[in-house]
């Protein structure tokens, strides 16, 4: 059995390879049509990823939210269920993070930001619960009222910011009132890294724990792979369905605060700048694997990090990063279906 | 000048009827499009990126030809080729289709905005319309009633493609191949390729449904041009239980919300003007909400549809 | 509020060598003219949106390829970068990986991320588009911006002369002080031909939907407004369906006027060549300014070309007035002034300087005439 799983890892790790190379190769003729080396676009794309400290702290930036939305996709799927509600998610959670800061005046510090995070997470939590019920009990498609939830969301969290909770001395732009210089957790000591980072790997790992090693997500993966099988055995598919939910939603809630209280101290039209929606390309990267979110979101970031630099240098729109996303993700899912089908990673011996 | 009498909220009526009429054609497109996609029994999700790779390739074409015709023909053609893409990827074992959607709408919005760097400036012919409204001496009736062609076709083909489904040997056979793969497999049809074109007209539909936002309204081509236009009509679909008639309605349902808003804002009606932006999507939840049921499946599902599952 | 504004633009003057007064602009760059070896520079850009959007990002890709001109001067831009921890990183990468040693983030909203980098990097000039420098903000970030007012004062003028129906449209994007500041200049030109001119308001909420921009601008046309001005971050969308319903126009930020050669007024736009000064005297070692505002009278904002549409008479009284502008005589804001709800903003002989800038900063009040709400608290 260990040599299977082993073997299976390996043949994750082979496949995902094949498709990055694959998507190197096509965005690499996709630039050479404009008359640009694409070994010199690899070069700036490692350069702008890795190739320095500073690099390496861009990115990993970059990668600390979508660690957090790419759960809200991934949890979900693993009960069979395809959620792409986390940006409304983040929005919900950023938004309620402020209405709750604001009343913390007189609180100490770590007890206001605790709270604060607490209050993203069970926003954001509710927020995709609620699809997660819609799901359960009304038979809404979650990928639709997810969807609707995600416009909902950030024209409330518009409607909030310019007018009920607006700060009006704020004159930058329509924005919610600020939770205080006292909140702000700042950047992880010595870095320029903010502290969403740590939230984001602690999150994913006590995740894949917890649907790895616990009766519950062994439960999840029964229902992710077969309702019936489920039924069968006697799961409580709605619980399960909404538990999924909620723990997916609350990552990108949690998401939302920390961009509240590590990056702007208030809520605003800032807040849905895509990373939800890029959190959705990181799930199905990682294949729903909460602890692979944290290597192939440091990707994704990566990929983002570098996207100025291939501006910067080549001349080229900022599209392309889209265009190089759109490809990577099209053969990762295409490879998808090369697992369990070559030889060489099939166990003989079971 | 056209100086237009004061009709005050008549003139909301007129503007939410004429909005309705000028903002619906592209959901119109696209969620027919989607019906005929889905009825094959896939989920294509990516119509947004098509959508908008159909207004921008459209517009181009427009602009360097002259044509606005051609530029809708190369715009459902190239909608066509995302449709194609989509069914070849999925039709390997194992892959997501609406995974894929999602894919292909980064990949097509990607794509479109790297091509269209240099349409954003330049002025293309832009579709003409018929005056429907010249019998009335109100400016506004007159401009509300200034139809589209594009929406005159839509208005047919709608319930074309419905007596089409029902009655004709494509029809049925898509169908079939939508709600039971092992029967249409009995039966000797080629699931894969039934799906492969069904999912190349459903992207024709949605590039055309592109080509009306840069080639006639808004009438411009630019990276904002698409506000999920695309991924609402997939939404519509299901509310319109694949039916394509009343695609045409939840469209024009649709596009009259969308300009319910801005109508109220230029009566002086000024507060609250995101929600009023929102009520389209409240509106279409809050149907599907009332609409669903765990119970039985909804009426017009094809089986075969993840969605529906 | 008034006694309040002069009394700190005072001592803004006072208290400050580096606040410099309207107008004397060129008396701060004498280094200007004389520089001769300039050594080499890079200049990076930053666009909140896609740079050639044919609108406010445009109007700044344009003052950069100007500033690449300059000798020496090597340009890097970058395009689509949020007002988000992203702006500090893509500064950053600039600085660091691309060695540039002055940059231009040209978005409003970049400024607290400036903020946030300038002290880490004494040797990089920030320069901003908001005016919001203020003395103990860091010596090495300027604040630099034009009063869009002013243009826009000249373009009501265009657009009171032209109304037949007396009704003129404002398509805002943000409700924001600037935002209703350009407004109120319209409004005020207009009505300086007939004070009976009103002008419907309305916002969109977005810096650019076009579906809706379109939507409002056939609305507003319905209700019989036959000038339309939108402050967008392109106005191509409504200018052009102004011009399919066969009504007036103005335009912003950029010369717009190939879009409606019929209907086509004049517009407001931008002048961002300071920015090359800025370059400069970073470049040289010479002086500069931390804030500095200005209009017609500074050269920091113009006119587009007048449409065929305007006649001799009314361009004449159009351009009379912008040299008022230049020469100082002429006031934007001056009593008798009421707002549209009907409060006192300014009693009868109280004038505002043009370049009073805690004026124009607090602007939340829309003038008599403006059919709509600011939203924001008095």
């Amino acid at each position: 059995m260990v040599g299977s799983r082993a073997k299976s890892g390996v043949e994750a790790v082979a496949i995902s390879a094949a498709a990055l190379l694959a998507t190197l190769v096509l965005f690499g003729a996709f630039v050479a049509l404009r008359g640009i080396n694409p070994f010199d676009v690899y070069r700036v794309l490692y350069l702008g990823a890795f190739g320095s400290w500073f690099a390496i702290q861009h990115t990993l930036t970059q990668a600390a939210p979508l660690m957090l939305t790419a759960l809200c996709t991934a949890v979900p799927a693993r009960a069979g269920l395809l959620v792409i509600g986390g940006e409304g998610a983040l929005v919900v959670g950023g938004v309620a993070t402020v209405l709750v800061g604001v009343t913390l005046m007189g609180v100490p510090a770590p007890v206001a930001i605790a709270l604060m995070c607490m209050t993203g997470t069970l926003a954001g939590g509710l927020w995709i619960g609620a699809a997660g019920a819609l799901r359960h009990y009304r038979g809404v498609h979650e990928t639709i009222s997810t969807l609707l939830l995600n416009y909902i969301a950030i024209a409330v969290m518009n409607h909030l910011v310019t007018g009920p909770i607006r700060d009006f001395s704020q004159v930058l732009k329509p924005a919610s009132w600020s939770v205080g210089e006292r909140f702000m957790i700042g950047d992880l000591p010595g870095t320029s890294i903010h502290w969403g980072l740590a939230f984001g790997v602690v999150t994913c790992l006590l995740v894949y724990v917890l649907m790895r090693r616990t009766t519950f997500g062994f439960a999840v993966d029964i229902l992710g792979g077969n309702v019936r099988a489920a039924q069968m055995v006697g799961l409580p598919i709605g619980p399960l369905v909404l538990s999924t939910c909620v723990i997916g939603g609350a990552a990108a809630g949690l998401a939302g605060t920390i961009e509240v209280i590590a990056v702007h101290g208030f809520a605003s039209a800032s807040l849905a700048v895509g990373y939800g929606y890029a959190g959705i390309l990181v799930a199905f990267l990682a294949r729903h694997n909460p602890m692979a979110i944290i290597l192939i979101a440091t990707l994704l970031g990566g990929i983002s990090a570098s996207g100025g630099l291939l501006q910067r240098r080549f001349d080229l729109p900022d599209a392309a990063t889209l265009v190089l996303r759109g490809i990577l993700f099209l053969a990762v899912l295409a490879s998808s279906t090369l697992y369990g089908r070559l030889k060489i990673f099939q166990s003989r011996a079971v | 000048m056209g100086a237009a009498t004061d009709l005050g909220w008549w003139g909301v009526l007129i503007a939410v009827v004429g909005g309705a009429i000028r903002v619906s054609t592209p959901y119109l497109f696209v969620s027919l499009g989607e019906t005929l996609t889905e009825k094959s029994g896939r989920v294509n999700l990516g119509l947004e990126g098509t959508l908008v790779m159909g207004a921008m390739s459209g517009y181009g074409i427009s602009y360097v030809t002259g044509s606005p015709w051609l530029g809708v023909l190369v715009a459902g053609l190239t909608g066509t080729l995302l449709g194609l893409l989509h069914a070849a990827v999925c039709n390997l074992p194992r892959v997501n289709d609406i995974a894929v959607g999602i894919a292909l709408f980064l990949f097509g919005t990607g794509l479109a905005f790297y091509l269209g760097k240099p349409l954003i400036e330049p002025v293309a012919p832009r579709l003409p319309h018929l005056p429907l409204g010249a019998w009335s001496d109100y400016p506004q009736i007159r401009v509300a009633l200034e139809i589209n062609a594009l929406f005159i076709i839509g208005l047919i083909l709608a319930p074309v493609l419905r007596w089409g489904l029902r009655n004709t040997k494509w029809g049925i056979m898509l169908r079939t191949v939508g709600d039971s793969s092992d029967a249409a497999k009995a039966l000797g049809y080629s699931v894969n390729f039934v799906r492969i074109m069904g999912t190349m007209a459903g992207g024709f539909l949605a590039g055309v449904g592109g080509s009306f936002l840069s080639l006639y309204y808004p009438g411009s081509w630019n990276e904002a041009l698409s506000s999920g236009q695309g991924l609402m009509a997939v939404t519509l679909v299901i509310f319109a239980r694949w039916n394509p008639v009343y695609c045409f309605y939840t469209s024009l349902l649709f596009g009259g919300a969308t300009a319910l808003g801005p109508a109220l804002q230029s009566v002086g009606i000024t507060a609250n003007y995101y929600l009023y932006g929102a009520a389209p999507y409240v509106l279409t939840l809050g149907l599907l909400i009332s609409s669903s049921s765990t119970r039985h499946r909804l009426v017009g599902a094809p089986s075969e549809l993840t969605i529906s599952k | 509020m008034l006694t309040d504004s002069k009394l700190t633009r005072r001592q803004i003057l006072l208290g400050s060598g580096n606040i410099i007064a309207a107008g004397s602009l060129m008396a701060l760059f004498p280094a200007l003219e004389a520089s001769a070896a300039a050594k080499p520079i890079t200049v990076g850009f930053i666009y909140v949106g896609p740079r050639n959007d044919y609108g406010w990002n445009q109007a700044h890709a344009v003052g950069a390829k100007k500033i690449a001109r300059l000798e020496g001067v090597k340009l890097i831009e970058q395009e689509n970068v949020p007002e988000t921890v992203e702006v500090e990183k893509v500064m950053e990468g600039m600085i660091r990986q691309d060695g540039a040693k002055v940059v231009f983030p040209t978005s409003f909203g970049y400024w607290p991320h400036i903020l946030k980098l300038a002290r880490n990097y004494p040797d990089v000039l920030f320069v901003h588009i908001g005016a919001l420098w203020k003395e103990g903000d860091p010596k090495n970030t300027i604040g630099y911006r034009g009063y869009m007012e002013e243009p826009h004062y000249l373009c009501g003028v265009a657009a009171g002369h032209m109304t037949k129906t007396g009704k003129v449209g404002f398509i805002g994007s943000k409700p924001l002080y600037f935002i209703f500041n350009n407004l109120n200049g319209f409004i005020l030109g207009a009505r300086s031909v007939n004070p009976n001119i009103t002008c419907q308001v309305v916002i969109t909420g977005d810096w650019n939907n076009p579906v809706r921009e379109a939507e409002v601008t056939n609305s507003l046309i319905d209700q019989g407004v036959d000038v339309m001005v939108a402050n967008v971050d392109s106005a191509k969308v409504v200018i052009e369906n102004s011009e399919r319903r066969g009504i007036y126009s103005c335009g912003y930020h950029t010369d717009l006027s190939e879009l409606a050669p019929k209907g086509f007024l004049t517009g407001a736009e931008w002048n961002w060549a300071a920015g090359a000064a800025f370059v400069k005297a970073w470049q040289t070692g010479g002086q500069y300014p931390n804030l500095l505002r200005g209009g017609f009278r500074q050269d920091m904002v113009a006119i587009s070309p007048f449409g065929k549409v305007v006649p001799e008479d009314v361009r004449a009284k159009v351009l009379k007035i912008r040299q008022g502008f230049m020469d100082d005589t002429f006031k934007l804001y001056k009593g008798p002034l009421r707002d549209n709800e009907g409060n006192v903003i300014l009693k009868d002989g109280q004038v505002i300087a043009n370049d009073d800038n805690k004026f124009k900063l607090g602007v939340n009040f829309l003038v008599e005439g403006a059919i709509g709400k600011t939203g924001l608290k008095k």
